[in-house]
């Protein structure tokens, strides 16, 4: 089961569930990945040791899809 | 599906060059050169001063304080981007931890647990990421770079403050290294002594690692 989460302040949230057969959690996925994008959350697909890969579409092969805030130099 | 690889935050920092191994070389140097420029004419005067009039020594023990103090307050502030900063957020911070957990490897995960800081390989070194700050020891372990950064959002708990710096680190290191302030270049050891005890292993890990 692929997921969609969010770190926040809770630690994260899981936000959506998806598995490659299911067309209609998927799309709940998608809509999920948009309103967390349109409040400036970024997505980001970790890809094993030392690789991650910035993502503005939700990719439906992915285990595991990640929305951070933006970082900033401090 | 992908955008590439280059970070999304570079958009707000377009005024900078890219931080690449040309541009650390060249920042160490001017690091380098700038410690000994306001170390040595201090030195010098205290020197001078006993030569010319032992009854000066008072001032030149102040002289040589200041080539003593200045440095170290460089240092200071080059170690203060790894130490732990903002809420601990105890009950989120064990959900993070575990998230944070599955994005390192074994010997990472242990380190990070012992001392707050992930260590991570990478093309331009080796990085420590702390909560709002890393580390990164140049190819060699004979320098270390200290760069300010972290997340927008204050109510993260400590372990996704790491997360989210290393997610943006292994997106593009070098995007990474640009949207962060630089804050120090320098000699490990002046940074080691200024970091709480409990770090200083991951410091001596990292330097290993970039020999």
């Amino acid at each position: 089961m692929a997921r969609l989460i969010r770190m926040d302040g809770s630690g994260h949230t899981t936000l959506a569930e998806w598995s490659s057969a299911d067309d209609r959690a998927f799309a709940e996925a998608v809509e999920r990945f948009g309103s967390q994008l349109e409040l400036g959350y970024i997505g980001t697909v970790p890809d094993g040791p030392g690789k991650a890969t910035h993502v503005r579409e939700l990719p439906r092969e992915a285990d595991l899809v990640i929305m951070r805030r933006p970082i900033a130099g401090g | 599906m992908s955008v590439g690889q280059a970070l999304p935050e570079l958009a707000t920092v377009p005024w900078r060059a890219r931080t690449d191994a040309r541009w650390l070389r060249r920042w160490q140097r001017l690091w380098h050169a700038w410690t000994l420029l306001y170390t040595i004419p201090f030195l010098a005067a205290g020197i001078g001063m006993i030569l010319l009039a032992p009854i000066a020594a008072p001032v030149a023990l102040v002289a040589a304080a200041h080539a003593w103090i200045i440095p170290e307050l460089y240092a200071a502030r080059g170690a203060t981007v790894a130490r732990p900063k903002g809420p601990r957020g105890e009950h989120a911070e064990s959900v993070a931890q575990g998230l944070l957990g599955d994005l390192l490897g074994h010997d990472e995960r242990e380190l990070q647990r012992r001392t707050g800081l992930a260590l991570e390989r990478g093309e331009l070194g080796v990085w420590l990421v702390g909560e709002a700050g890393a580390l990164l020891f140049v190819p060699g372990g004979r320098y270390v770079h200290c760069f300010c950064v972290q997340g927008t959002d204050d109510d993260l708990p400590p372990s996704d403050r790491i997360a989210h710096l290393l997610l943006a680190l292994r997106v593009d290191e070098e995007g990474f290294a640009t949207v962060a302030n630089h804050a120090f270049a320098g000699a490990p050891w002046r940074v080691r002594r200024r970091l709480p005890k409990p770090m200083r292993p991951a410091l001596d890990e990292a330097r290993r690692a970039a020999r």
